[in-house]
């Protein structure tokens, strides 16, 4: 429900980071969303299509990249891959864990841009 | 012509982040417990936090609270009855409190100061998905669920369960006549949140409110 708000922070973002490289275009925009942000990426690209309309984001590509949880289990004493978000059990040895290493994550992780200038 | 990958690796709400480290330094340096209360429209958030202000008062504390809707200032009223100081911040269509709304409000909050509190209580706006992702400074996050919900809400709504510190179980005065399959309700808590602290409560009635508040107190320190 919060997706146009999230995705109009991504493109306010990214027309800053543009500063940086003047008459840039914007090809690819990348994101690395946790399976446990409560985000939904069909909603993120339907956003992505409104919120970069008259931008230098106009027409690029949004990819999101969705990361799973991963717990530390105190038993195993590892970090381990969890299959879903119903339960927060050790995958291996069905203990529950409670200390999260990957899940939640709401970063724009690169962009592609192509500009004038040539490369030394 | 020439592509380029530009490295960003920028969190999307990292200004809602630093504003919310922001109030929390704030809020510790005040000496003020801070909790964000979340859960669907009508679980009893309102109910809940009405006998938790007046309970806190009756026993000398100082409370208030902060309370987040699209629109009216129906659930302020209704918790100004307890004697607290009440803030209705109304988000216009937004579904969820953000630390500049809550920063804003608490600036020339007529009569408070954090300082003079010894708990603020943020009723989030109802909904159970959004308001996971902003950080409003709270130390205590609480995750609500009624009776008349359904067991299964936790498993639905994972980021939200995950994410709280404490989970309330409301209306359980009504818990017979609805089939609540309380077993079931806490095993589903659990499995989203392993050891979370889960009260069973009713507004009415005044069950489970003193293991609330015990709660409440020792947080505080």
């Amino acid at each position: 429900m919060h997706e146009l708000s999230i995705i109009s922070s991504v493109v306010e973002t990214v027309i800053e980071s543009l500063a940086a490289y003047p008459g840039a275009r914007v090809l690819e925009v990348r994101l690395r969303v946790g399976a446990l942000a409560s985000v939904v990426t069909e909603s993120l690209e339907f956003c992505y299509g409104i919120a970069s309309e008259g931008t230098p984001l106009e027409g690029s590509r949004l990819v999101v990249n969705v990361l799973p949880v991963v717990m530390h289990c105190e038993t195993c004493r590892a970090d381990v891959e969890l299959e879903g978000v119903q339960s927060f059990r050790c995958p291996r040895c069905g203990e529950p864990c409670s200390e999260m290493k990957q899940g939640r994550e709401l970063d724009i992780d690169s962009i592609e841009i192509e500009d004038e200038k040539e490369t030394a | 012509m020439t592509t380029r990958i530009v490295e960003l690796r920028r969190g999307i709400l990292k200004k809602n982040d630093e504003l919310a480290a922001g109030l929390r330094a704030s809020y510790a340096e005040a000496g003020v417990l801070v909790l964000n209360l979340v859960s669907s429209p009508g679980t009893g958030k309102t109910a809940f936090l009405e006998r938790t202000l007046r309970e806190l008062r009756a026993r000398g504390s100082r409370v208030a609270a902060l309370v987040g809707d699209l629109e009216t200032d129906n659930d302020a009223r209704r918790l100004a009855a307890s004697g607290a100081p009440v803030r209705q911040i109304n988000t216009h269509g937004i579904c969820h409190l953000d630390a500049e709304m809550i920063g804003k409000h608490i600036d020339g909050w007529e009569g408070v100061t954090l300082g003079g509190l010894d708990y603020l209580f943020i009723e989030n706006v109802g909904n159970l998905v959004c308001p996971s992702s902003y950080d409003l400074g709270e130390k205590i996050r609480v995750a609500l669920l009624s009776v008349t919900e359904g067991e299964d809400k936790p498993l639905k709504y994972p980021t939200l369960f995950n994410s709280a510190d404490a989970a309330v179980i409301t209306k359980m005065d009504i818990a017979e006549p609805c089939g609540f399959d309380r077993e079931t309700a806490l095993r589903n808590i659990n499995e989203i949140r392993p050891g979370i602290r889960i009260f069973e409560t009713s507004a009415k009635t005044g069950a489970g409110m003193e293991e609330w508040l015990a709660y409440l107190a020792e947080a505080r320190g």
